[in-house]
């Protein structure tokens, strides 16, 4: 296997321990392997939203759109429309698209355009220093909510199987095996695709040894199977101390948002075209 | 003979009042005028009052006057609200079965149901009928009238006809109309002209949500993608409308968005991005009457001032105000084409006045559009996306590119896009995208016209206007023998063209559709005041003869 670097000069200013490294290193691995079974590293593009997920586009050597906090998903699916050969990789925080940019990831799902999202699901603000996040379970100690969260979570593998996405799936940071397995048939999957990995926050939320308790990756689990998928992912609701599925939840074909719209062959006169127009307009 | 006319229809929403007046215009086109059709309507699907003037000319026109020639009325409102503007004032056609008149009444009756029944006609084509009344008033031939309904309104168009035939023979003739030996000209929204002018200056990419008064150029848009191969996509809301709007640019498609004031507010964070990762977009900002909601279906000039410095941080744009069909198609052409060349936002101006209305429109009156190439990667190792130069502006090549990481960053960033926090690379970067401002600057100082001089030249009197105002300014200008200054350009301000245009004027009057003077305010900051002010915030632009009032009370 040819050995491209995709390292770049940027300080890794990550905490030691952040579960964000294992997300890098399997996302590394995947993609020299994907590279190397013949994909151009060009033709991917990774966007990122704005956390501490996000610095993991400074720190591959890959294009990419570092955008805003909550809009990665209308960059990306712009990308995709503009150019359906690229590969566009997304990553995003709980914060970032379950909370700021919640409506876009649920209309990325509904269009099922064909990007990959890797949400780094960490249950708590990290970059703004400990804050409740849609997913941090009720009672939670933040430093907006000193006296508990007053609020539910909100079970995002649910939203996403209502919303329409094609590719459900749960990983954890802990360990990169199941995660390099997740991404890549994530990005081979034709159409949205979806990974909720429980990235853990050493500093504001570490919840190693509460997950390595809980997590299993499921078996017997038919992930073609819409209700199944539901029943699965009913199974923990981020709130409760239960046991924790990992794996693929739901996959499904159908048509991507991307094949949609008119393109051209060949380039078309547009001056002509204009002067055709303004004679039809012309009675 | 007569070779000016306004036409007013009213009626309420959902009667059919916009499209009749397309016609309407469409039958006065035919026959060599030139079109300003003024369309008020009020925010609801049904009811309501709305009404459309149309004035036709033998020169062209860009503004409506409150005196009308014909009035055509499908209901008893219309009439008792605007039966005062006529000047012969019986020169009104009716629905002589929904209007009860006094038996005296002199205007022209047309039992529209009986002539429905007659022919077996359903009520949505009532229109037709009077239509074709209007058609024998103005003393437009039958054979004109049976061509444009034939392309207005194809279908059941032989029933259709029928109907406007007996209109046409209920109705007598009260003004003859002449037809004028000269080419006719097409007919269209500033929101055509706009889109018109985006595809010519070689837009891939248009992305909107639905809001007056920029939806009609989403709708334009929408209908030209596949002719042209354009993506066009209603996103869910405006802050996915310019993120998507980047997203396009960074692959190289050059994109546009459009909405008003409230869009415009959800798009600031995409704004300032676009200021900092240097992606080019045009914006299309529609005005309306606000604050907040304000009167969503009727006009204002109230965002100048947040054209120029909305957004957070501080970064180059360019901000453009055109006046009318001509100066949108063209603006929209060449602020794509700046946009890219200086990697920044571009605003254009717009407002309900302008992006509705209807004009006649010339494409001979335009001059070139220059094409504005942008600077492309020579290819040299390593590409840095945002390479420090003289004038600011980097390379650029797009995705896929063999060689190349092409990484675009909402951080402060390196040469490479890579994330940084450094003092000294942050300062650099900051005066690197500022610098960009002061050669477009000087492009447009040197290139283009970015301040209009009309009327009078060599009046000591003068109008200072922008944007939609800009051509009643100028007729009214003409009669009185006024000289009207029009900046087009906004930001960066044309310092110098401006300075010329000021050339002997003693008195210098704004005019503008805003209750507190933007324009006025902002060539303050240029060391220029106005003797006068003349200011219109209640939704309706000037009428030609309510200036020339406001001016001679001065």
């Amino acid at each position: 296997m040819e050995q491209i670097n995709l390292n770049t000069n940027a300080k890794n200013t990550w905490c030691i321990g952040c579960g964000n490294f294992a997300i890098l290193n399997a996302i590394r691995i995947v993609l020299k392997e994907l590279i190397a079974e013949g994909t151009p590293a060009e033709n991917f593009v990774l966007v990122s939203g704005i956390g501490c997920h996000a610095k993991i586009v400074d720190y591959i050597n890959i294009n990419s759109f570092y955008s805003l906090h909550g809009r990665v998903v209308p960059v990306a699916t712009a990308i995709k429309v503009a150019n359906p050969s690229l590969n566009v990789i997304c990553f995003s925080g709980d914060g970032d698209s379950y909370g700021e940019g919640l409506e876009h990831l649920l209309f990325a799902a509904k269009r099922n355009v064909d990007i990959t999202m890797i949400i780094h699901n960490n249950r708590v603000y990290g970059l703004t220093t400990g804050q409740f996040t849609p997913t941090s379970p009720s009672g939670f100690k933040g430093r907006s909510t000193p006296y508990g969260n007053p609020e539910h979570p909100f079970n995002p593998l649910e939203l996403m199987l209502a919303s329409g996405a094609s590719f459900v799936a749960r990983g954890f940071s802990h360990g990169i095996d199941l995660l390099k397995k997740l991404f890549k048939e994530a990005i081979l999957h034709k159409g949205f695709s979806i990974i909720d990995v429980l990235q853990v926050c050493v500093t504001f939320y570490n919840m190693y040894k509460y997950y390595d308790e809980r997590v299993y990756e499921m078996d017997n689990h038919n992930e073609l199977d819409f209700n199944q998928a539901l029943v699965k992912a009913k199974e923990w609701d981020y709130n409760t101390d239960t046991k924790i599925p990992l794996g693929i939840f739901y996959r499904t074909q159908k048509p991507t948002f991307e094949a949609n719209f008119h393109r051209l062959n060949k380039d078309v006169d547009r001056i002509n075209g204009v002067k055709e127009i303004l004679k039809n307009l012309n009675l | 003979m007569v070779k000016e006319i306004s036409i007013l229809i009213g009626g309420k929403a959902g009667d059919g009042i916009d499209k009749a007046s397309i016609v309407i215009a469409q039958m006065l086109s035919s026959i060599g005028y030139r079109i300003f059709v003024h369309r008020d309507y009020p925010s609801l699907i049904r009811g309501g009052h709305t009404f459309s003037i149309i004035r036709a000319s033998d020169i062209k026109i860009y503004a409506h006057k409150e005196e009308i020639d014909i009035l055509i009325a499908l209901n008893a409102e219309t009439l008792d609200k605007h039966r005062k503007t006529l000047k012969n004032k019986c020169f009104y056609i009716y629905d002589s079965e929904q209007i009860k008149m006094h038996a005296d009444a002199c205007g022209t009756g047309i039992p529209i149901n009986s002539i429905l029944k007659e022919e077996n006609a359903p009520e949505l084509m009532k229109n037709s009928c009077l239509l074709g009344a209007f058609g024998k008033a103005t003393g437009i031939s039958w054979d004109i009238i049976e061509k444009t309904l034939k392309i207005t309104i194809p279908k059941e168009i032989d029933l259709n006809l029928k109907v406007a035939k007996k209109g046409y023979e209920y109705a007598k003739e009260l003004i003859s109309i002449e037809k004028l030996q000269q080419n006719s000209l097409p007919v269209l929204t500033g929101n055509e002209a706009l889109g018109l002018g985006f595809v010519a200056g070689g837009l891939d990419a248009y992305v909107g949500y639905p809001m007056t008064p920029s939806s009609g150029l989403l709708h334009f848009l929408a209908g030209l993608a596949k002719q042209f191969g354009l993506q066009v996509i209603h996103a869910e809301n405006e802050i996915s409308v310019i993120m998507m709007a980047l997203g396009f640019a960074y692959t190289g498609k050059k994109s546009a968005v459009g909405t008003s004031g409230g869009g415009f507010c959800l798009m600031n964070e995409g704004l300032s991005l676009s200021g900092m990762a240097e992606i080019p977009v045009v914006i299309v900002l529609g005005q309306r009457t606000g604050p907040s909601t304000g009167l969503p279906t009727y006009t204002g000039q109230t965002e100048l001032f947040y054209a120029i410095y909305s957004g957070h941080g501080e970064f180059s744009r360019m901000v453009v105000a055109p006046g009318n069909c001509e100066q949108a198609y063209y603006w929209a052409a060449t602020s794509l084409g700046l946009a890219w060349k200086y990697q920044m936002p571009s605003i254009l101006l717009s407002d309900k006045t302008l992006a509705e209305s209807m004009y006649s429109f010339d494409l001979n009156e335009i001059e070139k559009i220059d094409s504005n190439d942008f600077l492309i990667w020579d290819k040299q190792l390593p590409y840095k996306r945002y390479l420090n130069t003289d004038d600011g502006i980097s390379p650029l090549c797009f995705v896929p590119e063999k060689n190349a990481v092409i990484k675009v960053n909402s951080y402060e960033h390196d040469e490479y896009g890579i994330t940084t926090e450094d003092p000294v690379i942050t300062k650099q970067m900051q005066e690197k995208r500022l610098r960009k401002l002061e050669f477009l600057k000087k492009d447009l100082q040197e290139n283009y016209q970015c301040v209009k001089v009309y009327g009078n030249l060599d009046s000591q009197n003068a109008i200072l206007c922008w944007g939609s105002n800009t051509p009643v300014c100028v007729e009214v200008s003409e009669k009185l023998g006024f000289k009207v200054i029009q900046p087009v350009v906004i930001h960066p301000f044309p310092e110098e063209q401006f300075k010329k245009a000021m050339i002997g004027v003693r008195n210098l009057i704004s005019v503008e559709c805003n209750a507190t003077g933007q324009l006025t305010d902002l060539i303050r900051q240029f060391g220029y005041s106005v003797n006068n002010k003349i200011l219109k915030y209640d939704g309706r632009p000037f009428s030609v003869n309510e200036l020339e009032n406001n001016l001679k009370a001065l």
